[in-house]
């Protein structure tokens, strides 16, 4: 990614010309903002950037390879550290190509419990993400009081799992344990109490004149680029384009419950600037309120496991994908017929949205690039892998 | 100060060469004096600033150095002095060692007339308000020059950034002070201290409208000049590491920060000063005040009070508000800022040509002004009350019983551990279960 440059006329904030010398900052890998290792070599004349290129690579484990060294199950606990913000999606898309290479179908209980746990975490995820966002453009509180709201999360996922951050809570054929009717009521109490939260938040931030102006018609990025660049998510629907997997490919028990997809409107600037895309992930928390809602009225009872004995599928190739909190994580994995995996691929949405940021960055200043990279969400382990 | 010389070589029978030294060493003792005492505001200001963030983010903040966490700033110091003075190697030396020493200087000689009661100031200068601003501007060239000796690219932008922005709020700041200087007629902050009084509506706030949109482009303007939040470009963390500051350690770290603490302290006093009556005691009369050290010394309180209503506030924004871009920074200057500082400059000698002081007309506009600013300022508060009523605070702090947080709302007390006791009984069973089947 760094060796290439794309040619980029048609923005419109290019100021410097160029026959002027320019400045080269180098931001990372140890920098506030770029979310973990990360590098950017930015390329400025004063604080307007000519180009800002990403280089990646400096949080790279070989998680793919070692899947391969593996057991089926064993790797399940790996899939964690991809995306430490994530892990129920990241176990979620891995036992989902799994149980679709065994023909394993599972219970119905298990599917709802997914769903249960990969919406708390998908809120979690955002707390994270709009509090850096405001974070970045300069304002400390709603950092801190989305992080009040995630140790709550936090509090009830470590009374489910055992775990605070890498929940390791999927199991190929189910969930690896159930929940108790005093966990269900407080993860009502839960939702319920946090509605209010995201009406606070939005009166507090989201409405707030400079950090409007702040993202507001900054980095627009068409439904055409987030397309041919691969976006997905929030960052594909924050440029309009209405595509959720959880609707669109329907997995687990999605199928069974009511929710919209939010989409950016460009309400205030230009359709799919930073606001638009800031302003999804506030609606997605409303929504995700709402299916666990569904959900938890939905539980059925049952059985959390289906019998799996042995873990061999035959020799066949399957890709599985969920809807993440960054957008589509999706798992390739091919078996040769032994109990180890021959290959796993991992597709997730941070590399692709990390990948558009050289293309929109000339013309904008080094507080735009923050705010970009703060609302692209992207997150340095899940990239590297 | 040189009364004081005076009255004491008298007294000792001093002459000469021997006043002169006695004048010099009581000079020297007074910079101590004032020195400690604005390293102490200084450190107090950034145990303060850090107390009410934690509230404002409904956390505790520092409580475990001292009572309620009072000594916090001087383990903070103690832990900087022991600290390596590290200076990189490609830095230009002597400005990367000097650059502290000018923002402090900046700041602490600011405080040298600074009126804290009627006789309590280091030096009444009779150019007073043109004293405070040419040495508040001391701090620009300190950070410049951080900026430019540390050979850093982000501290250089963070430099640039500063220079630019103080050069610009310079000028609405000055155009506010000229207002009231206009009004008062004097340089002089006791003159100016002396020509208001006790009362809200005898202070220059409510003298008129245009005087009173003069404390709000003043008030802006310094919070932009001492890089506070919404306009702390220099050193702004998420886009340039720590801007200016970012090769500093140690001692000379510190520096910066006790100056930019000292600033918040420092424009509340000048906005005191200038605006709020300072140390004036309702009913009082200057002569009284000064004859007598049990009223200055109430005269002192209700000015410190005055002065930390104006840090609170200005803390409050800075944990409220998010940072503006530099362009908007500029603009914001140059396109509303100093159109209106002209405005009000005008305003305020149109008003002082039309209306005869003391006439009817003019304490009519000051009590119309002093109610209208008082029923929005109860209308604000009422607001604040408002919503923090209606806050969805979920964590409750309480500081007596020594507990650190207690869900109230969202979960009972008890819930999570007896949960998680539950979970992990439920969690060996089922792999009991596992393993008894086959």
């Amino acid at each position: 990614m760094v060796a290439e440059s794309r040619e980029t006329p048609n923005q419109v904030r290019v100021t410097a010309d160029e026959g002027r010398e320019e400045l080269m900052l180098n931001m990372g890998p140890h920098h506030p903002s770029t979310h973990g290792v990360l590098r950017f070599i930015l390329h400025t004349d004063g604080e307007v950037m000519r180009k800002a290129v990403p280089d990646v690579g400096y949080l790279h484990r070989g998680i793919e390879k070692l899947a391969e060294r593996n057991t089926y199950a064993g790797f399940v606990p790996f899939t964690d550290r991809i995306n430490y913000l994530e892990p129920i999606f990241a176990n979620h898309g891995y036992v989902m190509a799994v149980e679709r290479l065994l023909g394993v179908q599972v219970p119905p209980r298990a599917e709802m419990l997914r769903v249960i746990t990969s919406e708390l975490n998908r809120l979690a995820s955002h707390y994270v993400t709009l509090g850096s966002v405001a974070m970045d453009i300069g304002a400390y509180t709603p950092f801190v009081y989305l992080l009040r709201e995630r140790e709550h999360i936090n509090d009830l996922m470590e009374a489910l799992t055992g775990q605070r951050l890498t929940f390791n809570y999927l199991r190929i054929g189910g969930v690896a344990f159930d929940a108790t009717d005093e966990w269900l009521k407080q993860v009502e109490q839960f939702v319920t109490g946090f509605e209010p939260i995201i009406d606070e938040f939005d009166s507090l931030i989201s409405g707030n004149e400079i950090f409007v102006k702040r993202l507001v018609n900054v980095a627009p990025i068409s439904a055409a680029d987030a397309v041919g660049f691969g976006l997905v998510g929030p960052n594909l629907r924050a440029s309009g384009v209405d595509w959720d997997l959880r609707r669109d490919q329907p997995y687990s028990a999605y199928p069974e419950l009511q929710f919209d997809v939010p989409l950016g409107k460009g309400k205030l600037g230009t359709l799919g600037d930073c606001h638009d895309r800031f302003l999804v992930r506030v609606l997605e928390m409303r929504q995700s309120c709402r299916i666990l809602k569904q959900a938890l009225r939905k539980l059925p009872s049952g059985d959390i496991r289906a019998k799996v004995t042995r873990i061999k599928p035959a020799a066949a190739e399957t890709y599985a994908a969920v809807e993440g909190a960054r957008g589509e994580l999706g798992y390739y994995v091919v078996a040769d017929g032994t109990d180890k995996p021959y290959r796993v691929k991992v597709r997730s949405g941070s590399f692709a949205s990390l990948s558009i940021v050289e293309h929109v960055s000339p013309g904008l200043m080094i507080a735009d690039l923050v705010a970009l990279i703060a609302t692209l969400d992207t997150l340095a382990p899940e990239m590297d892998r | 100060m040189p009364a004081l010389a005076n009255r004491l070589s008298a007294m000792f029978g001093l002459a000469g060469l021997q006043r002169e030294l006695l004048s010099t060493g009581l000079i020297l003792l007074v910079a101590l004096l004032v020195s400690l005492v604005v390293l102490t505001i200084g450190g107090i200001m950034s145990y303060v600033e850090r107390r009410v963030a934690g509230r404002v983010q409904s956390r505790v903040g520092p409580n475990r150095v001292g009572p309620l966490g009072l000594l916090q700033w001087v383990a903070d110091g103690v832990k900087l002095i022991t600290k390596e003075d590290l200076v990189p190697r490609d830095a230009d030396r002597p400005l990367f060692l000097l650059a502290p020493y000018l923002v402090v200087i900046g700041v602490f000689a600011a405080f040298a007339s600074i009126p804290f009661g009627a006789l309590l100031i280091a030096a009444d200068l009779n150019v007073g308000v043109v004293y405070l601003l040419a040495i508040t501007s001391l701090t620009a060239v300190g950070i410049l020059m951080a900026g430019w000796g540390s050979n850093n690219k982000w501290a250089m932008l963070g430099g640039v950034r500063s220079a630019a922005q103080i050069v610009a709020y310079e000028v609405p700041s000055t155009m506010a002070l000229l207002s009231i200087v206009l009004l008062a007629g004097s340089l002089s902050l006791q003159t100016i201290i002396g020509q208001q009084g006790g009362w809200p509506w005898q202070w220059y706030i409510f003298h008129n409208p245009f005087s009173f949109v003069a404390f709000f482009l003043y008030f802006t303007a310094a919070i932009a000049e001492g890089n506070r939040t919404p306009f702390d470009l220099p050193e702004a963390e998420s886009e340039l590491v720590a801007g200016y500051n970012t090769e500093y350690s140690g001692m000379r770290f510190a520096g910066f920060f006790l100056g930019e603490f000292s600033n918040v302290f420092l424009m509340s006093a000048i906005a005191t000063c200038l605006f709020f009556g300072g140390w004036q005691l309702p009913g009082v009369s200057v002569a009284a005040q000064s004859a007598s050290i049990g009223l200055q010394a109430l005269g002192l309180v209700v000015y410190v009070a005055k002065v930390c209503c104006g840090c609170f506030l200005v803390i409050w924004l800075r944990w409220t508000l998010p940072r503006l871009r530099v362009d908007q920074l500029t603009s914001l200057c140059y396109r509303y800022l100093l159109p209106l500082a002209f405005v009000c400059l005008l305003g305020n000698g149109a008003y002082l040509y039309l209306v005869t002081a003391g006439s009817t007309l003019d304490l009519a506009v000051h009590g119309v002004v002093t109610a209208l600013a008082g029923a929005a300022g109860a209308f604000f508060v009422w607001r604040v009350f408002y919503h923090i009523r209606h806050t969805h605070d979920r964590i409750s702090i309480d500081l007596a019983r020594g507990e650190r947080s207690v869900f109230d709302a969202g979960v009972q007390k008890r819930g999570y551990g007896a949960l998680r006791k539950a979970g992990l009984a439920a969690a060996v069973a089922a792999a009991a279960a596992a393993k008894e089947s086959p």
